[in-house]
């Protein structure tokens, strides 16, 4: 019968498409790909060698405080935590940051950021310590100056600091507001000391950072839903129950592995290649050119405070990162860092200077893949139906934390 | 003279229809499956010792610490010697690569910063950041010539 036939015929079609696209299973490859996206598969903390007391409770203890000290700002109403909101996964929710002043980027969450080799959106720190002695001095941020934080460290935290980092060094006779980086009048000062003076401010200066980085290194990844999921696959086992992603969830994860190529970037268990890209983000009218990457290299080589230089506790041969990173080349124009993806559905706006909204909007953004406003993208587009931007931001929901806490902070497990 | 359709014929071309339409979303299926896990050639050249291009030198490569992982920092001893075996001493290497399937180079920039004797020298600072083929290309000098080869690695 021809009616049977056709019939028959559009069924076997209808099933092979269903095949295709209908994740009710993963195939091997996709199955090996969820295990490294697990959190059981995240790395043990990297040791960092240019920080002695990375790992010194006493010295995280006194960082936290520092963390959350407003006093260490030029007007008394900004720490770390102002913008670092530890309920709100250590990011404030707006797009561009305000402090003293506003700032011409995104707040970026902390979570897991002591896994990352390179702080900052464009990666000009090349360590936690060396990236809390930018916003400290940062005129639209604490707006500080770097005698008179010194200085309110020594009055504020003398027992603390001295039982990890031994005795203050004597700064009386110091003038005020003294600063290589601030106003003319703070950098006159500056100029003025002996470099035996500069010395002694820079040392404490440079361990108040080791002491807010060794806190930061507690700030670690939370289980969420996918990591049940990955857990599952990783050991074979029928994810169920707590464990088991919606249709619609597993479909989004496949597009994420798949056609939409999410995974060449973010990738690992933090879903970050801790690399920089350029992703053809638009620019903010209004602020200056903001070139990423291709502005930091210089950046970063000239920081006194870089894992090469006298403040580090390391030698030159520990400093792979800054040894070996690319210094030129057109992919470092507009290149920016990619970001985790734990938590994202809860912390919009997103990207560097929170130029996109909503999820829908950035799922739109890669699909569409549209020129950079200099340098060239990186993403190469893909064709979206309505149900596959539903279906990857489904997906991402997944990697909000299971008990809808803000990240744990706790010690993490070291490597040696 | 019009041809008269017989049943029979008009059976069988909707039976070719059909098979058509099977094969053509088994082919979209196929293509979706391919650009999702985007595989290497199935017949890649994974071997870890090459003559090089001109046949000048034999390379070797092996890293550090097995196993290469993505993601961190690691090192590689290269061996260099003459098509006959003999090692080659007081050569220069320079590292470049990236992934052929992706069109980007490597995220870092690689050198060689030891020889170690017998032919043999250290590579630092190679990272992989994503998982997929990757080349590694090697540019030897040594004795006033030069020649490269190019590993294949799959992560
Ligand atoms: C005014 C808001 C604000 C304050 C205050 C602030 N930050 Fe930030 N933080 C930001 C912004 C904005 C960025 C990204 C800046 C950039 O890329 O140029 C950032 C980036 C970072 C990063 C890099 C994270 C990564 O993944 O690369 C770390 C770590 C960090 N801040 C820690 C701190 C610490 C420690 C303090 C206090 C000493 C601090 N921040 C104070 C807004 C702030
Ligand atoms: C070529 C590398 C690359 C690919 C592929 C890629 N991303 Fe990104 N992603 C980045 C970078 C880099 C940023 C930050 C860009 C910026 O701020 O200029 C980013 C930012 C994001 C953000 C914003 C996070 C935040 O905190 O601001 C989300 C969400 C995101 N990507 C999701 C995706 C999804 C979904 C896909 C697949 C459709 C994808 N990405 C593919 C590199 C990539």
């Amino acid at each position: 019968m021809r009616p049977r036939l056709l019939t028959t015929g559009v069924a076997l079609a209808a099933l092979l498409l269903a095949g295709a696209c209908k994740p009710s299973n993963l195939s091997e490859g996709e199955a090996r790909v969820v295990a490294t996206l697990s959190l059981a598969a995240l790395p043990l903390l990297p040791a960092d060698p240019s920080n002695r007391v990375a790992d010194d409770p006493a010295a995280a203890a006194l960082g936290e405080a520092l963390f959350f000290d407003h006093d260490l700002s030029a007007d008394g109403s900004v720490s770390c935590a102002s913008c670092h909101q530890p309920t709100r996964r250590f990011q404030d929710g707006i797009a561009r940051a305000i402090g003293i002043g506003e700032a011409d980027r995104r707040t970026m969450p902390l979570e897991g950021v002591a896994w990352s080799p390179w702080q900052f959106w464009d990666g000009r720190a090349d360590s936690l310590w060396a990236q809390a002695l930018g916003p400290w001095e940062n005129p639209v941020e604490h707006g500080g100056n770097r005698v008179a934080l010194v200085r309110q460290v020594a009055n504020a935290y003398r027992d603390e600091y001295e039982a990890v980092f031994g005795p203050l060094p004597d700064l009386t006779g110091l003038p005020e507001d003294t600063s290589p980086l601030g106003s003319e009048s703070e950098r006159a000062a500056w100029a003025g000391l002996t470099d035996d003076e500069r010395g002694r401010v820079d040392r404490v200066y440079s361990n108040m950072g080791k002491a807010v980085a060794a806190f930061e290194r507690t700030i670690a990844p939370v289980m969420t839903r996918f990591d049940r999921f990955a857990e599952a696959v990783a050991a074979g086992r029928r994810p169920e129950g707590e464990a088991a992603l919606s249709d619609l969830e597993l479909e989004g994860l496949k597009l994420f592995m798949g056609e939409a190529s999410c995974v060449n970037c973010h990738n690992g268990p933090r879903f970050t290649d801790d690399h920089f890209h350029n992703t053809g983000v638009p620019a903010v009218p209004g602020l200056p050119p903001d070139r990423g990457r291709a502005d930091a290299v210089a950046k970063v080589l000239a920081d006194p405070f870089n894992c090469l230089g006298a403040f580090s506790d390391t030698t030159p041969e520990q400093c792979g990162e800054i040894r070996f990173m690319v210094r030129d080349g057109e992919a470092l124009e507009r290149a920016f860092k990619t970001p985790s993806l734990r938590g994202v559905a809860g912390r919009a706006p997103y990207m560097h200077a929170g130029q996109i909204a909503t999820l829908e909007e950035v799922v739109d953004h890669y699909a569409s893949a549209p020129e950079a406003p200099s340098g060239r993208t990186a993403i190469e587009g893909f064709v979206l139906t309505d149900r596959g931007r539903m279906a990857l931001i489904a997906f991402l929901n997944t990697l909000e934390p299971m008990d809808g806490k803000a990240s744990h902070v706790g010690q993490a497990p070291q490597e040696n | 003279m019009t041809s008269v359709p017989v049943p029979g014929a008009q059976e069988a071309k909707m039976k070719k229809l059909i098979y058509v339409l099977v094969a053509v979303v088994a082919l979209a299926a196929a293509f979706v499956g391919w650009r999702m896990m985007a595989p290497p050639p199935d017949d890649l050249d994974l071997a870890r010792s090459k003559q090089t291009q001109a046949g000048m030198f034999t390379v070797a490569i092996a890293p550090e610490s097995e196993p290469v992982r993505q993601g961190p920092l690691h090192s590689w001893i290269v061996t260099v010697t003459t098509p006959d075996g003999a090692p080659v001493e007081d050569a220069t290497i320079s590292v470049d690569g990236g992934m052929p399937q992706h069109g980007h180079g490597l995220p870092t920039a690689p050198a060689m910063t030891a020889a170690l004797g017998e032919g043999r020298y250290r590579i630092e600072g190679v990272r992989f950041n994503m998982g997929g083929w990757w080349e590694l290309k090697l540019a030897i000098a040594a004795d006033g010539r030069s020649d490269d080869v190019t590993f294949n690695l799959v992560l």
